[in-house]
């Protein structure tokens, strides 16, 4: 079965080697002293993506991507790791996006791609640490979703099979087509970079990154797969209003340090007894409303 | 994330060698793949680029899957199931790894997949390999053999062979027998040919590394009723035409990821390789070659770990009140360590580059005749490799030793102990001066370099080469050494007498190894002072307590002292014909 496989990749900065000038003076994150990373559940996704189309020829692996022009480096690691093309989601009105935004910018983004039938993301990303990007864009797309996965086992007959991770085990599900799946850090790492495909997509860049004046210039013209897909707002047919700052709800008030206490926790069933609950509780504590 | 390769910026210093310019342009013939191959490099620059990024991948795989897999690999082992040896657990991780990375098979053009890596490159990758397991780096590296098999196989043999390395099948190298190590020429295992023309192999190899991989060259006497090495030819033999099982696997001291095999040959079908009779004299020389340079490098990828060990444990113990790396006594073991390791990876380095040059130019020679310059150039370097291999394969081989030991000391107690990696790298160096030729071997390829004056004269041509400012003191101290050598080589042709000649070769080797070296880190040093200006400044040092002490040995040595040394029971032993 020939799969259209999108994988949602983030380049983030590499919150697990924090130095001394991590934050700035204003308790902002220093992205500059930071070097930015290919998140890393992302990389898993990946992964996960590559085995299946590994185990269905024909399949191709897209990355998705949003970001300032430098993102276009995600794309360009996807490619060397086996991914067979990618797109680079930016615009200067997309910039200050929280997750609502970013998730209706990636689905008008997958919807422009086009007949996906499986799109991968990592559960989170170590900046945000939200998991909440992957499930609002299958929410926006009507996808069925299935999250925390470790392994998708195969895809066939219109149907994938997944083992996902839940409290105190792993349960296997079995999903239709198409699917959103997010996945596990507890998954199987990234394969290496291939040296074959590295030398071959070195190069490869979005049309934003490039400066002009690159002494590999003129293969741009001969080497068509040396150009990166590059789609703004407006490309995608998105509505401005929903993206960027204007599109988000979310405003960060302060940021501090917490220190957790509470050595318990405590579990909660689906049941709108307890839904209703833990509203109460997190009303009364002031952390939403 | 830890990189073997980026970690150590003195690795790619030596991808600036003026010479890779000229080994570049030979290897790509201007070029010409970039309109056929969209990995080929469009000029120089982008060629070394495609370097840098193959050595970057390679670190990779090598400090974040191979390292972390080669304790679990040195306790587990390989194991014989059915007369098939299985790799421990680990091992077939770090194959799939090294695969899907695209490290195979790199050195072949890209008509077959390959990436046409020159040598220097290859050994860059080897050495990086080696220093996060020297076990697998054998597993990985006796990919070389296919050199073997597209220099002297044909056209078709290429093409049946060459994709399936390059898509990750492993080699080896079927030579050693029970009664033939050192000394192959009495290899026994017989080629016969069936009335059809197959060649069949029947008899047992012993000491094989990696000997159950997926495509062997095997050593194999084909002229029935021959005695010597002009009765042997070389053969293909592929696992899946089948005829070859495990019998035993070896228990070794070291290298535990690499499997040691004993094969038992029962009718397995075979293709000859080249010629008949060439075997020994002509392929199994080349075999060698690029083995004992893969070797070397094995070697320096341990001499780094042992240094990298033996650092980072002064760093952190402290004894009476300091941290150990403040005393004299262990700086003093650290510098020398580092030093053997920028000397000897130089050495190294040079070596691949003169085998590069005059292998690529034997490659444009199957395509045209040669210019008249072009050969005289080609005659030139393989004179300079094959002066270069043994004394960088000796050298580097015992200082992967010198250094493991070293690391051990600087442990105290604890590198006795089983839990620290300097024990492992111990054992693992120890094989490094033995296999694919001893270093007492290594001495007897060098000796004639020794004699005929061709070190002396590459000693003198170094010489006039300038250093910068700092280093020149040093470099008359070398040339003070280089006269000092010169007087102990006339010395022992003086007293024409072969046993005192063969006694004395290995002080001759030792100081010839180390000035050439000296010679080669003061123009490193003069080039990146930043990188190697202290190695100079210690291994010149050590040079001269070497040669001045084996100059007053050989000084003072007469063939009437031999009697002192050669055991009473020497006169009684006889091997039987």
């Amino acid at each position: 079965m020939k799969l259209r496989i999108v994988v949602l990749a983030k380049q983030v900065p590499d919150t697990r080697n924090v130095g001394k000038d991590a934050m700035t003076a204003e308790g902002t994150v220093n992205r500059a002293a930071l070097p930015a990373i290919f998140n890393p559940e992302d990389l898993n996704a990946l992964e996960q993506a590559l085995r299946i189309k590994d185990q269905n020829p024909g399949s191709t692996v897209g990355i998705l991507t949003m970001g300032p022009p430098r993102a276009g480096e995600i794309i360009r690691q996807g490619l060397y790791r086996g991914a067979d093309e990618g797109w680079l989601l930016t615009d200067r009105k997309s910039a200050g996006a929280d997750t609502l935004a970013t998730s209706y910018f990636l689905a008008k983004g997958i919807e422009k791609i086009g007949n996906v039938d499986i799109v991968l993301g990592g559960r989170q990303a170590i900046d945000g640490d939200t998991a909440q990007v992957g499930p609002q864009v299958a929410q926006k797309l009507g996808l069925n979703q299935v999250t925390y996965a470790e392994e998708v086992l195969k895809v066939e007959d219109g149907k994938a099979t997944i083992r996902r991770h839940i409290d105190g085990g792993v349960e296997t599900v079995v999903a239709p087509l198409p699917v959103l799946i997010t996945v596990n850090g507890s998954a199987a790492p990234a394969r290496p970079c291939n040296v074959k495909r590295v030398m071959k997509y070195k190069y490869a860049t979005c049309p934003m990154e490039r400066k002009g004046d690159e002494p590999w210039s003129d293969l741009y013209e001969t080497r068509p797969y040396l150009t990166l897909g590059q789609w703004s707002i407006a490309d995608c047919g998105a509505d401005y209003d929903q993206c960027g700052l204007a599109g988000s709800p979310t405003k960060v008030k302060a940021v501090q340090n917490i220190v957790f206490q509470a050595k318990e926790s405590k579990t909660l069933t689906g049941s709108d007894a307890d839904v209703e609950s833990l509203v109460k509780e997190l009303l009364d504590e002031k952390i939403i409303g | 994330m830890a990189n073997y390769y980026t970690d150590h910026p003195e690795i790619e210093f030596h991808l600036n060698h003026p010479l890779m310019k000229r080994i570049v342009d030979l290897k790509e013939r201007n070029y010409a793949d970039k309109d056929n191959f969209d990995d080929a490099p469009v000029n120089y620059e982008d060629a070394i680029e495609n370097y840098k990024r193959l050595l970057d991948i390679t670190g990779d795989v090598a400090a974040n899957i191979i390292e972390p897999n080669s304790e679990s690999v040195d306790q587990e082992g390989p194991h014989l199931e059915n007369g098939r040896m299985i790799y421990a657990s680990k091992t077939f991780e770090n194959l799939d790894a090294t695969r899907k990375a695209g490290l195979w098979g790199i050195s072949m053009p890209r008509r077959y997949n390959g990436l046409n890596i020159p040598n220097v490159v290859f050994s860059m990758a080897s050495e990086i390999i080696s220093a996060a397991d020297a076990g697998f780096q054998n597993v990985w590296s006796l990919q070389s053999c296919i050199d073997t098999l597209y220099e002297f196989g044909s056209e078709e043999q290429r093409q049946k062979y060459i994709p399936r390395i390059a898509a990750g099948e492993t080699m080896s190298m079927d030579l050693t027998e029970p009664d033939a190590g050192s000394d192959l020429q009495r290899v026994m295992l017989k080629a016969t040919q069936d009335e059809d023309g197959t060649w069949r192999l029947n008899g047992v190899k012993r000491f094989i590394t990696n000997g159950d991989s997926d495509i062997h060259l095997v050593l194999a006497r084909s002229e029935e009723g021959t005695h010597d090495g002009r009765g042997l030819s070389m053969f293909i033999y592929d696992k899946q035409d089948g005829g070859v099982t495990v019998r035993h696997i070896e228990n070794k001291l070291g290298i535990h990821g690499s499997p040691t095999c004993e094969l038992v040959f029962k009718n397995a079908k075979a293709e000859l390789c080249g010629d008949r009779k060439l075997g020994l004299i002509k392929y199994v020389m080349a075999l060698m070659n690029g083995a004992r340079l893969g070797i070397a490098a094995q070697s320096v990828g341990v001499e780094q770990e042992a240094y990298n060990e033996g650092l980072a444990y002064a760093k952190e113990r402290a004894q009476f009140g300091k941290k150990i790396i403040t005393f004299p006594a262990v700086y003093d073991m650290l510098s020398r360590m580092k030093a053997k390791l920028d000397a000897g990876r130089s050495l190294l380095y040079m070596t691949a580059r003169y085998v590069d040059i005059y292998k690529a130019l034997e490659d444009i020679a199957r395509e045209r005749k040669l210019t008249p310059e072009e050969r005289k150039e080609m005659k030139q370097y393989s004179r300079l490799a094959d002066a270069f291999t043994p004394l960088s394969k000796g050298m580097n081989s015992e200082y992967a030793n010198q250094n493991a030991y070293d690391a051990i000391s600087i442990h105290g107690g604890s590198g006795f102990i089983m839990e620290y990696k300097s024990q492992r790298l111990f054992r693992d160096a120890r094989i490094f001066s033995i296999y694919e030729g001893t270093t007492q071997l290594q001495v007897v390829a060098a000796v004639r370099y020794i004699t005929n004056g061709t070190y002396l004269n590459i000693m003198k041509e170094m010489l006039e080469e300038e250093v910068c400012d700092c280093m020149k003191p040093l470099k008359e101290r070398i040339a003070k050494l280089v006269a000092t050598y010169e007087e102990a080589i006339e010395k022992v042709k003086a007293d024409a007498n072969q046993d005192e000649h063969d006694f004395l070769a290995r002080r001759l080797y030792d100081m010839t190894a180390d000035i050439i070296m000296s010679l080669l880190i003061i123009a490193d040093a003069s080039k990146a002072p930043e990188l190697f200006k202290k190695s100079a400044n210690v291994y010149v040092r050590m040079a001269e307590e070497e040669v001045i002490g084996h100059a007053a040995y050989v000084k003072a040595f007469n063939a009437d002292d031999l009697s002192s040394f050669v055991a009473e029971e020497a006169a009684e032993t006889e091997v039987a014909e």
